[in-house]
This record gives C-alpha cells, structure tokens and sequence, in this order.
C-alpha cells in the first residue's frame, strides 16, 4: 500500500475466510526517555511513526511530529465499517493506535454472535466478518505508519463469552469487559452477568486482551457527576478484584476513568483529588484517562477545551491510554475530521505538557491532602453498608448505584435493578459433579480428573485442540442476509469508489454532506429559519441547523447548516494549478554565480509584518541570500514608489513585496499599484516583481499583474527558483 | 409502591472509626471489603454455567455461532446442560467413534440424546 493510494476494499474484502491474525494481545507504545526530536530534548515520548502527519505548526519546526507515550484511542463506527477502514487510515497518520468500534444499537440484548455485514445503528454490528476485514485493514495501516494498532471493542451482553472467544481468535487487542455495565446500564440479569464475565475474563487473559472497565458510564448517566465520585471507586474495585481474582494480570487491567466535572465549574479544584484518590488506590493498575462527555453540546470550541483540561489531569497524575471523545460528539455520530481533530488535539496538548512533573508538583497538603482523604474515605463508607446490606446483588436491587447523593448522602434516585429479573434472568445452570468442558480458558468448575487429564493440561488434547491452539478449526460465516450486507452497499456507492467521480463526505463515502457556517446579524430566533432559507437557496437537501451560537442576544447569531450536495464533481475535468518547477540548489548557486544580481524587498502599505518576508531572505532562515543573491531589504511599511524607485536605484533585477494586511483587499490593490508605477516609470518589462503573504493567492496575485505570488509555506527555495527560472526565461528572450 | 430511601451527608460521624487509619490502612481496608464483595459472586460462576459459557465452549470446539446456539439449545431442552454441552458432544463422539463436528451436528438435529443419557445414566 502507498500513501499517495487510497485502500482498495474490495481487495480487502477478498479471501477473508482464510486471513489469521497476526497477533494476539495488547501493545504498548515503545517509550524514549530523553529523546531528541529537531532542536528539542523531551522526557516523556515515544518512537517516532515511520508516516504521520504532524500539527500544523510543525511546519515551523522542521516537520517533527514527537509521539507522546500514551496509546492514544479513536472510537470509529458510523454503522458501515467499510467506510471506517478509510477513516481509520486517517486517524492512524494523525497518531491513534488503539481504535475502538462500539457497537450498534441492541447488540448488547442479541442472544448469540451476529453473523455478516448488516448496516448499524449509531455504532457497528460486531460480526467475525467485519472484524476479520477490519484488523486485515489494519495490519496494513500499521505497516504504513510504522506502529502496532490495538483494535478493541465490547466483551459484553448477554452473549459475552461468545464474543470473548470469537475476540480471541480474531486478534482483537483491547474490549470493554465489566459485569457491572451489563446490570446497570442494559438491565441484563445480574447473576448471568457476573457468571459470563468469569468466562469472559479468562479467555480474555489467555490471548493477552487489555481490558477496559466500564465505571465511567456513570458519570456520564448521574445527575450530578461529582456526586458519584465514592461509588466510581467501589465500581472500579469490583470490577478489578472480580478480574484479578479470575486471573488477570493487573498490567492488563485498565480503569475508564473521566474528570467527572468540566469548566465552568472549578475543574481541577474537583476533578484533580478525584483523579489522585484514584491512583492512590488503584497502584498497578492500569489508567485509560477517558474525556468527559456529560457536558458535551453541539459547540466543537467547547468541547475541544473540556478535553484540553482533562489531559492535564492525565498528565498531572496519569494515563496509560489517552483516550480521544471527537468534539462533534455532542451533535452527531463522529465525522471524519473530528476524529482526526481529537488525536491531534490529545498529541498537542500531551507532547506540549512534555515533562510537566519534571517542573511542578501536586500538593500532597492542604486542600488536596483532606479532599482525597474524604473521596478514599466515603468509598469505604460504600462498601461497608454495601457489605451489611447483603452484598453487591441486594445493593443494586436497593438502588445503591448511581444515586445522585455524595455518599452517604442519599437521594432515593438510583438505578435499581431486581436480582431476579432483567434479561436473561433464570439461565444459570448448576454444573453437575461430572462437568465437563474439553477447552482451554474455562473458568471455574471442570472435572478433567474423569477423562485422566490433570488440572494443569489443556482439555482440549482429548479432541486435538481448540480453535486457540489450530485457527484452521474456526467456522467461518461470510453473509446470512443477502439485501443487508457490505457488497449491496459497496455496489450503491461503486461509481464514487476510485474513479474520477467524487462528492464531498463525513462519515460513509460519497454522502455528499458539507457544512455551512456562517454568522447571521439577527437574533437566534430568526438566524435559524434563515440559515435553513439560506440552505435551501444552495440546493442543499436535508439541511439541518447543527450548532448555533448567541454572540449577542440582538446583534448577531452564528449557525452551522448541514445539508447534502446532489451532484458529483468529476476529476478529470479540473483544472489543476500547476506545481512550481523547484531548481536544485546547485543550479540555483551556479547561475547567481555567473550572473550575480540584487533584489529589493520590503513589506508595503501600512503594515509592520517583518517576519515571513525575513525568512525568504535571512540565511540563517534558509532565505534566499544564502545563493548569493544581494538583498536590500527596506523594512515594513515601505511606500510603493520608493520600493520601486530603489530598484531603479540599485539597479535590482526583482522586488519582493511582502503583503500582510489582507483588509477590504488592500493587499491585492497595492499590488496593483505597484505594477502600475513600475510601467509609469518604463522599468516593468525589465523588473521581476513578485509578492507574498499569508492572505496572498497566487491566482489573484498574477491577476493584479505580479510575476507571481506565493503564499503560507513558501521557503527561500522557492523563490529563488522562481527567480532563476524566470530570469533565464529573460535572458533568452533578449 | 416503595419509599425512597434518603439520607442527609452524615459523612463527618459515619467516618468516626476510619479517621486514625492510616493511608496505607484505608487501602488495604477498601481492597479487603472488595474481596469480600466479589467472593460470593466468583463461587458462583466458580458453580454456574450459561448458555453463552456452552456456546463459547462449542465454539472452542470448532462449532459456528448458530451451530453452538442449536445444539445448546437441544441440549438444554434434554436437561443435561448440567454435564455442559462440550462434554455431551465429546462423550458422543466417542460413544459413536465419530469426529466432534459430526457429533455436534447430529445432536443439533437432535440425533443421539438417548445414548448419550445411557451413558451419563440419566433417564429418558
């Protein structure tokens, strides 16, 4: 695969029935302690990618593009996982390595595997098929951007062990496994639960999946998510103690843990002794720091900065596994760029709080000494009266869990749940003296003695094996439902699928969705309809309003308008800007040598930007004077007859104006000025002028009768070459 | 219908006797209470299977998803789900000579459950 292609799913698609993972279990980040990236020396990354795209601003540091230590998670799943594989492609060069599918709508309450490819709903049906092509998409991925990717999603339902084994022998890396998730928040019988995730625990252990908790849910489902800081910690320890005590290693145990609280309520003052309390408490485990999401609206701003200050709280106290909530998710299922937009927000802010404990410290008195004290302290209280009331089951069915009360206050509001009831209720079977199970990774009760086998052999040599241990045992099942399946959707959007023909799209290829955004001189009232008039004048269908924003209760309102395009934009038909013919230094050198020439350049107008145009220049910029061209710079607000007249003066072969200011277009009108005075003074034919600025299009700039413009990005290199080109087109035309 | 059961914060008495724990102490209090939390439920999956635990077993054992969903079914409907699916697949396979997969597929058709409840003794 090169990264000037795009994947070829059907590729993909082919020969799934035979692909075998590559590996089993959960992969770290391969830290570099002290390690020096350009100019910089950082205490806490990890190695390089061999493809990534780095923040925008690495532009100004020589491209680097530093990996944090943490595993950084993207939850992709938009109901079609064909259309993910692409996204997860992207997600992968902007620095996620563990990609979480959360799954459609109701599988929790499907009794057994779903089976091929239907379309999901607000996330992915999980399927052997889907997952064998995902994982086949990213060992390729992997490859490409030089890292291993942890693919994850949910051991849970009431058909959990099925999917810890079919897990198992797909290569999943990473799964939510918690009892608790299933009783609380899917109302599946707690006894079934407790027993299933036993099963599912060991056959997770046995292929090293990383497990994740699922504690946070309760932030996001309480009335007041400080509340039920006491009860995350008790859920925690259920659910840890449950797993260590099936057999898992701690180093696989990862705590969800989310800031509980967001701005503007005082976040570090509740959420820092929160995040202390817990690490004090959970040592040896591992921490997946979650963002919170409980606060989340349709503003992307907002959202953006709740996650900023969460990872300071991972880098204050800790986080193994940085853990990326897209900013849209408060107004639809994830889009592509969000996804991107979250893993480049989770690598700049960790790589920018880069040996922050190095500098500062958190207290261990005072506030911070008594506020985790009183956290620790109140989940004990917890688990005492959990304990008198009878236990963990008579607790849930008295409504303990997701009271809104700071326990042991209580406000009668919690979840309650009957111990016997729910789904799956009355499907425990007692094991019989003779029980008997021929599999590896069987939890509890196996009586192996009957057939001569002791406790320590694999059951599984009485019929020669597992699937564990031979893979060619697997049954494998391609499609069940012909209408509902990736070659029916794959076949309605196949004229978008590597040909010349394209449409715009967030989330499934070709769906033609654009976003308008726009700011509207009238209340939130109006701004509304009008944003949707404004749609329908675009031709956009489906237009929905997604986001609005008062910026004054009279003067003005922001709306972002959502709507789909009905046409196809087809490539061949473009026409491309040509790239710029770059010179290789040395020709560069060679002809200033032979024929040694000055520039003038200043920046023009009213306008004291000094920086870029230095930078075309200064040698120590890598600008254009380390060819050897003489430079007279004249500094900033120069006024455009004495750049030109200085030319004259000096006898210079070019200007190089620079134009920042970009205001009612006055860049583009000095422009014209300038070439206009040149031809009034008789020198233009003679005199190369070029110009540039952030705001400069070259198109505009030519336009306005420059030679050329350039605009961000553009290096000494390209200018000169520019220089050189066109003076050797000058020197054959006379 | 049920009072609700409310409390004020009684937080500054309730903690009377955790107060002079050490930190250290708090710690392995709060773990041991966790160990004694799910001790109970870990006997019981220790003593319990589900029908998800037999279908993830067949699968093991080389069975599709809807293959295991209908032989635990059947098997279920025999009342030896006791005995654990696998084991009454294994133990036909051997009574009969035949491959697992042949078994399991035969007892999904609900061929051979009166043999193999002969050779588990239980009755018809």
């Amino acid at each position: 695969m090169k990264p000037t292609d795009q994947m070829n799913l059907h590729k993909i698609l082919e020969n799934l029935e035979s692909y075998v993972p590559r590996r089993n279990g959960w992969t770290w980040r391969v830290p570099e302690k002290d390690i020096k990236i350009g100019n910089y020396e950082y205490s806490d990354l990890s190695t390089p990618l061999k493809n990534s795209i780095g923040l925008p601003a690495s532009k100004s540091f020589h491209n680097i593009d530093p990996q944090p230590i943490q595993v950084i998670t993207t939850e992709i799943a938009s109901g079609r996982f064909e259309d993910d594989i692409r996204r997860m492609r992207m997600a992968a060069w902007h620095g996620a390595d563990h990609i979480m599918v959360i799954r459609t709508a109701g599988q929790s309450h499907f009794d057994g595997l779903i089976e091929g490819t239907p379309q999901g709903v607000g996330g992915v049906p999980i399927s052997r098929k889907q997952i064998r092509a995902q994982r086949k998409a990213l060992d390729m991925i992997e490859d490409e951007v030089g890292r291993p990717i942890n693919y994850h999603s949910y051991v849970s339902g009431v058909a959990g062990p099925e999917i810890a084994v079919m897990f198992a022998e797909e290569g999943v890396n990473g799964a939510h496994q918690d009892p608790q998730y299933n009783v609380l928040y899917r109302n599946i019988n707690m006894i079934r639960s407790f027993v299933d995730a036993a099963e599912s625990k060991l056959i997770m252990k046995h292929v090293g999946i990383l497990q994740i908790d699922g504690a946070h849910n309760a932030n996001a489902t309480a009335m007041e998510a400080s509340k039920v800081m006491p009860e995350l910690l008790v859920q925690h320890a259920i659910n840890s103690m449950f797993s260590v005590k099936v057999g898992m290693d701690k180093n696989l145990i990862a705590l969800s843990t989310v800031p509980p609280i967001a701005s503007p309520a005082p976040d570090l003052k509740v959420n820092l002794p929160y995040a202390v309390a817990l690490r004090d408490f959970f040592e040896g485990f591992k921490m997946r720091a979650q963002m919170n999401t409980k606060y989340m609206e349709s503003s992307t701003r907002e959202a953006t900065v709740t996650h900023v200050m969460n990872m300071f709280i991972s880098k204050l106290t800790s986080a193994d596994i940085q853990s990326t909530i897209t900013p849209d998710e408060g107004r639809n299922v994830p889009w592509h760029m969000y996804n991107v937009e979250a893993c480049d927000t989770a690598k700049q802010t960790l790589v920018g709080l880069d040996g922050l404990l190095d500098i500062v410290e958190v207290k261990k008195d005072g506030y911070m000494k008594d506020k985790v004290r009183e956290i620790k302290e109140r989940a004990v209280l917890f688990f005492e009266e959990l304990l008198e009331t009878g236990g963990y089951f008579e607790a849930v069915e008295k409504g303990f869990f997701i009271d809104s009360g700071n326990y042991p206050e209580r406000n009668g509001d919690g979840m309650k749940r009957l111990i016997h009831g729910g789904i799956g209720n009355d499907s425990i079977f007692e094991r019989d003296l003779d029980y008997f199970a021929p599999v590896p990774a069987h939890y509890g009760y196996n009586n192996v003695a009957q057939y001569g086998l002791k406790d320590t052999d694999n059951p599984s040599i009485v019929m020669n094996g597992s699937t564990f241990e031979d893979h060619s045992k697997i049954q494998y099942i391609d499609e069940l439902d012909e209408n509902d399946n990736v070659n029916v959707r794959m076949a309605e959007s196949e004229k978008y699928r590597m040909t010349s023909l394209i449409k715009p799209e967030v989330e499934w290829l070709s769906d033609g969705v654009i976003v308008l955004d726009m700011t509207l001189p009238i209340s939130v009232k109006y701004a509304e309809a009008a944003a949707l008039e404004i749609g329908k004048r675009f031709n956009l269908q489906d237009a929905v309003v997604i986001h609005k924003e008062i910026l004054h209760p009279a003067e003005a309102t922001r709306i972002q308008l959502k709507g789909k395009v009905n046409f196809d934009i087809d490539l061949s038909k473009l026409t491309l800007r040509e790239e710029p013919v770059l010179l290789t230094d040395e020709e560069i050198r060679s002809y200033v040598e032979n024929h040694p020439f000055k520039i003038v350049a200043g920046t023009i107008g009213e306008d004291e930007h000094s920086v870029g145009l230095r930078e075309i220049i200064d040698i120590k910029h890598g600008g254009i004077e380390k060819y050897g061209i003489e430079c007279e710079y004249l500094g900033t607000s120069v006024p455009i007859s004495k750049l030109v007249d200085a030319a004259i003066e000096l006898n210079a072969k070019a200007i190089l104006l620079s134009t920042i200011i970009s205001h009612d277009d006055i860049h583009y009108k000095n422009m014209k000025k300038t070439h206009e005075y040149a031809i009034e003074k008789g020198v233009r034919d003679s005199l190369i002028i070029i110009a540039g600025g952030t705001q400069v299009s070259p198109e505009l700039a030519k336009k306005q009768g420059m030679d050329e413009g350039f605009s961000r990005g553009t290096k000494g290199h390209h200018v000169a070459s520019f220089l050189i080109s066109k003076l050797k087109e000058l020197d054959n035309a006379n | 219908m049920a009072t609700k059961f409310t409390r004020q914060d009684d937080y500054e008495t309730r903690r009377n006797h955790l107060k002079n724990l050490s930190d250290e102490e708090l710690k392995n209090y709060f773990w041991k209470l966790a160990d004694q939390t799910v001790s109970p439920l870990l006997s019981l999956a220790k003593n319990n299977t589900s029908p998800s635990i037999e279908r993830s077993v067949l699968m093991r054992m080389g069975f599709s998803s809807m293959e295991a969903k209908a032989i635990v079914d059947k098997v279920i409907a025999n009342r030896l789900i006791g005995k654990g699916c696998g084991h009454v697949v294994y133990r036909y396979s051997t009574l009969k000579g035949i491959s697992i997969r042949d078994a399991g597929l035969k007892l999904s058709n609900d061929i051979g459950f009166d043999e193999v409840k002969k050779s588990f003794e239980v009755s018809l």
